[in-house]
C-alpha cells in the first residue's frame, strides 16, 4: 500500500505543518516515509509544494513521478491546478475554495473554481469559512487535513491523536477547537466526494 | 529500532555530533543552512559543547575549522556549492596540509537553481583538490556518511568532502541512529611543518598527495556505498550515482533490473569496477546529478568500445535536477503524464514580503535616480535581490556576494557616475568590507546603500554577524564619518531618503547610507522567542 500526496500552496500558508502532522502519524504507524518541501528564495509568497510518500515498503524516490499521485491536497485553489500532471488518472484533488490572492494577475475565482470542478474526482471545501464558524481562522489548515484524511490510508483516529499531541503544549482548549476543525473537515469530505 | 524523522540536512548534522564533532564552521546559504541550525539547537551539542557560531563568511569557516582540526579534535565546515568558490583557496591548499583531527566539508549543490545563481557540481572541486567525495543516495547514508567521515579522513589524513543536492538536503526520511562517538583529545600534529606550505614543503606534501590517489581509490573500491551487482542482460550497464540511484530504483519497484547497476557513492571512481564494466557491457549510461563528471572520465576510459551515454549524450537534459521521469525515459520506458495545467493558471513569484524596510529603500532609490539614465544600481545576494524584479526594477546587477561593491567602483572608474551599489548587513560583512576598502583607497566615486536589516533573512532570520558593527566598520576603513548616512526605511520618511540620496549624489568620493529596520519576519521569529522564554524561562 502506498499513497503518494502533492501539498501544495503559497510561501507562509503553513502546509509544512499539514504535512508533519500527517508524518508523525505515519511513522507512529511504522510506515516508510519520504517528504520533500521547498525551502529558500520561492518561500517569500511564492508556489510552494511538498511531496509526501508513505508506504508499507520502502521508497525510493523523495519526489513523486508524474502522473502517480493519489491525492493533491491544496490550502489555495490554483494552486491545487498547478500540479495536475502529477495526479494520477484515479487520484484526488482535494482543495481549499478560498483564494490567496498576492499578485496582481490572479485569475477569475470562479474560473479556476470551474476547473476544479472540471476534474473527475475532488472536494472543493471552503476550509476559511468552517474554521471562521469554529472559532479560529488560523485552524483552516486543520480542516484541510481532515478534509484529506479520508483518502490517506490512516486511521482518522490515528491522525487525531497527531493533532492532539501537537497541540497539547497550548491547551485543552486549543486542542479541542482543532479537533472542531479536523472532524468538520472530514466531515464535509465524506459527505461531498 | 527507533527512527527519527530527518531532512537529509538534519540526518548531516546528526551525523556530525554523533561523529563526535567538537565544532562546526558555516556561513548561511540554502540548501546547506539548516545543518548547522540543527546542530545550534541540538540539546545534545549543547551539552557537549560543540562550537557552532555562524562566521563571516565561507572561507574564514573553512580555515577556523582546519585550524581545529589541526588541534587534533573532529570538525564539520558546511556551505552551498557557491559557498565553496569563496573558500576555494583555503580549500584546495588544505588537501595538500592534510588534516590531523578528522575534517569533514559538507556541500549542498543545487542543480536546477532553485535557490542560486549557478549549478556548479561539488564533484569537480573534489577532484580538482584530489580528496575522497561521499555522495550519500538517501538520508541514512547521508547521516551514516558523516558520521563515518571522520575516521575515514583521520585513515587517509585529509579531509573529505560529503556532497548532496537540494532534493537529498530538504527531503524527510526515517533515519536510525549509531552510537556516539567521543570526542577527540587535543593533539598537536606529529609533524607540524605539513601545516606550512613554503614551497619545498608543499612540494613534497603535493607528491604525497598524489601518491596517495591509488589509496583513495582502492578505499572507494572497497567502500560499502559503492555496489557493482551484474545483470543478465549484457546491452547495458548503468552507473547511478548518489541520489541518481534512488531514481534507478523507482523504475524497478520489484528490484528488477535486468542490467549491470554500479551504485557510485564514493570517489574516485574505481577503474576496477569500470574494467568490469567493460567485459560486461556494450552500452553505459550515466545517472548523476549535476555535471557529467563521471560521463566525461569513463568516456576517456572506454574510448571507442563501448557507448556511453547520459548528460552529454542527450540521454538526460545537460542541465537541471534529475527525477524518476526523466531517468524512467533514458531507459526506455514509458512515462504516464496526469491532466494538464489549465491555461489560467499563472505564475507566482517571489516578492518581498508586504512592510519589508526594502521596499521603502528601493522606492527613494528609484525616486532619486530618476533623473539619471537606467542601469547604475548594482546589487548583490539576498532578499533585497528582489527588487530586480517588478514593481522595483531598481538593480541591473547580481553576481556573487560582495561583487555589489567592487562592481559600482568599476562601473564609476569607467565613468559611470552617479554608481550605486546596494548591499545586505550580512554580505557586507560577507565580503564587502574589503570591496569598499579598495573603493576608499581608489578615491572611487561611489554611493554604498548597506540595507541592514539585521538579520540573515533570505536562508530564514539567522543572526548577521554585522549586527551593531557597521557604521564602525565603515568609518575603520576609512569612509568619512560625514558621509556615513543612517538611515530608517519607512514611509514617513521619504523625502528624507530621496534627500539624502541627492546629498550623497552630489559628494565626489565614497558615501555609505545605511538604511536600517528590522526583517519583519526576523522581528516576528525574535518576538515568539522571547514570548516562549517569558512562559517557559526553563526550557
Ligand atoms: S524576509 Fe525580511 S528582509 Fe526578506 S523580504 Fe521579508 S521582511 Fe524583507
Amino acid at each position: 500500500m502506498k499513497t503518494d500526496i502533492i501539498l501544495a500552496g503559497v510561501g507562509g500558508q503553513g502546509i509544512l505543518s499539514i504535512a508533519s502532522i500527517i508524518g508523525d502519524a505515519a511513522i507512529n504507524e511504522n510506515l516508510f516515509l519520504k517528504q520533500a518541501e521547498t525551502h529558500g528564495m520561492s518561500q517569500r509568497g511564492g508556489a510552494v509544494q511538498s511531496h509526501l510518500r508513505i508506504s508499507d515498503s520502502e521508497i525510493a524516490a523523495d519526489l513523486i513521478p508524474m502522473g502517480k499521485a493519489d491525492l493533491i491536497l491544496s490550502v489555495e485553489p490554483m494552486e491545487a491546478l498547478r500540479y495536475l500532471p502529477f495526479l494520477s488518472p484515479e487520484g484526488y484533488v482535494v482543495t481549499n475554495t478560498t483564494p490567496f490572492v498576492n499578485i496582481p494577475n490572479y485569475p477569475d475565482v470562479d474560473a479556476v473554481l470551474a476547473e476544479i470542478k472540471k476534474q473527475p474526482r475532488f472536494v472543493a471545501i471552503d476550509a476559511d469559512k468552517i474554521a471562521a464558524e469554529i472559532g479560529n481562522k488560523r485552524a483552516s489548515n486543520v480542516v484541510m487535513l481532515g478534509a484529506a484524511t479520508p483518502f490517506l490510508n490512516i486511521e482518522p483516529e490515528k491522525i487525531e491523536a497527531g493533532i492532539a499531541h501537537i497541540f497539547s503544549r497550548k491547551g485543552e482548549a486549543v486542542v479541542e477547537m482543532n479537533r472542531k476543525a479536523f472532524k468538520a473537515g472530514l466531515d464535509f469530505a465524506m459527505a461531498n466526494k | 529500532m527507533q527512527k527519527n524523522l530527518f531532512l537529509g540536512v538534519e540526518a548531516i548534522g546528526q551525523g556530525a555530533i554523533d561523529g563526535g564533532i567538537s565544532g562546526v564552521y558555516a556561513y548561511p546559504g540554502t540548501p546547506s543552512t539548516e545543518i548547522t541550525e540543527f546542530i545550534q539547537e541540538s540539546e545534545q551539542a549543547v551539552e557537549k559543547g560543540i562550537r557552532s557560531k555562524w562566521s563571516a563568511n565561507e572561507k574564514t569557516a573553512y580555515e577556523a575549522a582546519l585550524g581545529m582540526s589541526y588541534a587534533g579534535k573532529r570538525c564539520m565546515v558546511c556551505m552551498k556549492h557557491v559557498g565553496l568558490n569563496v573558500a576555494a583557496d583555503a580549500f584546495i591548499n588544505s588537501a595538500i596540509t592534510g588534516i590531523n583531527g578528522g575534517m569533514v566539508l559538507t556541500v549542498a549543490d543545487d542543480p536546477s537553481m532553485h535557490s542560486s545563481q549557478n549549478e556548479q557540481d561539488s564533484r569537480f572541486y573534489g577532484k580538482f583538490a584530489m580528496i575522497p567525495i561521499l555522495e550519500p543516495s538517501n538520508q541514512q547514508e547521508a547521516y551514516d556518511m558523516v558520521r563515518e567521515g571522520f575516521e575515514l579522513s583521520e585513515k587517509l589524513e585529509v579531509p573529505v568532502m560529503v556532497r548532496i543536492t537540494t532534493r537529498l538536503a530538504h527531503s524527510r526520511a526515517g533515519v536510525i541512529r549509531s552510537e556516539v562517538l567521543a570526542e577527540n583529545d587535543m593533539v598537536l600534529p606529529s609533524d607540524p611543518s605539513q601545516f606550512v606550505l613554503l614551497p619545498a614543503i608543499a612540494r613534497r606534501r603535493y607528491k604525497g598527495l598524489l601518491e596517495k590517489q591509488e589509496l583513495f581509490e582502492k578505499t572507494a573500491k572497497k567502500s560499502k556505498y559503492n555496489t557493482y551487482t551484474k545483470g543478465e542482460d549484457k546491452s547495458f550497464g548503468i552507473i547511478a550515482c548518489g541520489i541518481a540511484y534512488n531514481y534507478l530504483k523507482e523504475n524497478y519497484p520489484k528490484d528488477d533490473c535486468p542490467y549491470t547497476i554500479l551504485k557510485l557513492s564514493q570517489y574516485p571512481v574505481p577503474q576496477k569496477f569500470l574494467d568490469k564494466m567493460a567485459k560486461h557491457c556494450e552500452e553505459v549510461l550515466v545517472l548523476e546529478e549535476g555535471y557529467p563528471v563521471v560521463e566525461e572520465h569513463i568516456k576517456a576510459v572506454f574510448k571507442k568500445d563501448i557507448q556511453v551515454s547520459g548528460r552529454l549524450s542527450g540521454a538526460l537534459p545537460r542541465d537541471g535536477e534529475l527525477n524518476a521521469d526523466l531517468v524512467g525515459k533514458a531507459l526506455g520506458k514509458e512515462t504516464q503524464l496526469g491532466a494538464d495545467v489549465p491555461e489560467l493558471v499563472v505564475n507566482r513569484p517571489p516578492a518581498l514580503c508586504q512592510g519589508c524596510g526594502h521596499q521603502d529603500m528601493y522606492k527613494s532609490l528609484n525616486e532619486a535616480l530618476d533623473k539619471y539614465t537606467k542601469g547604475r544600481v548594482f546589487s548583490d545576494i539576498g532578499c533585497y535581490t528582489l527588487g530586480a524584479l517588478p514593481p522595483y526594477k531598481s538593480i541591473y546587477s547580481c553576481v556573487d556576494m560582495g561583487a555589489s561593491v567592487t562592481m559600482a567602483k568599476g562601473a564609476a572608474d569607467a565613468g559611470l557616475i552617479p554608481a550605486v551599489a546596494v548591499i545586505g548587513d550580512s554580505t557586507f560583512t560577507h565580503s564587502g568590507i574589503t570591496g569598499l576598502l579598495d573603493a576608499v583607497n581608489d578615491e572611487a566615486n561611489i554611493i554604498v546603500v548597506i540595507s541592514d536589516n539585521e538579520s540573515v533573512s533570505m536562508t530564514g532570520g539567522q543572526e548577521s554577524s554585522a549586527l551593531g558593527k557597521i557604521e564602525s566598520i565603515c568609518t575603520g576603513v576609512g569612509v568619512d564619518p560625514n558621509h556615513i548616512r543612517v538611515l530608517t526605511p519607512l514611509k514617513k520618511y521619504h523625502d528624507l531618503m530621496v534627500e539624502t540620496f541627492e546629498e550623497e549624489i552630489a559628494y565626489e568620493g565614497v558615501s555609505v547610507i545605511v538604511f536600517r529596520r528590522e526583517c519583519i519576519q526576523a522581528a516576528a521569529k525574535r518576538l515568539r522567542k522571547e514570548k516562549k522564554m517569558k512562559d517557559n524561562p526553563t526550557k
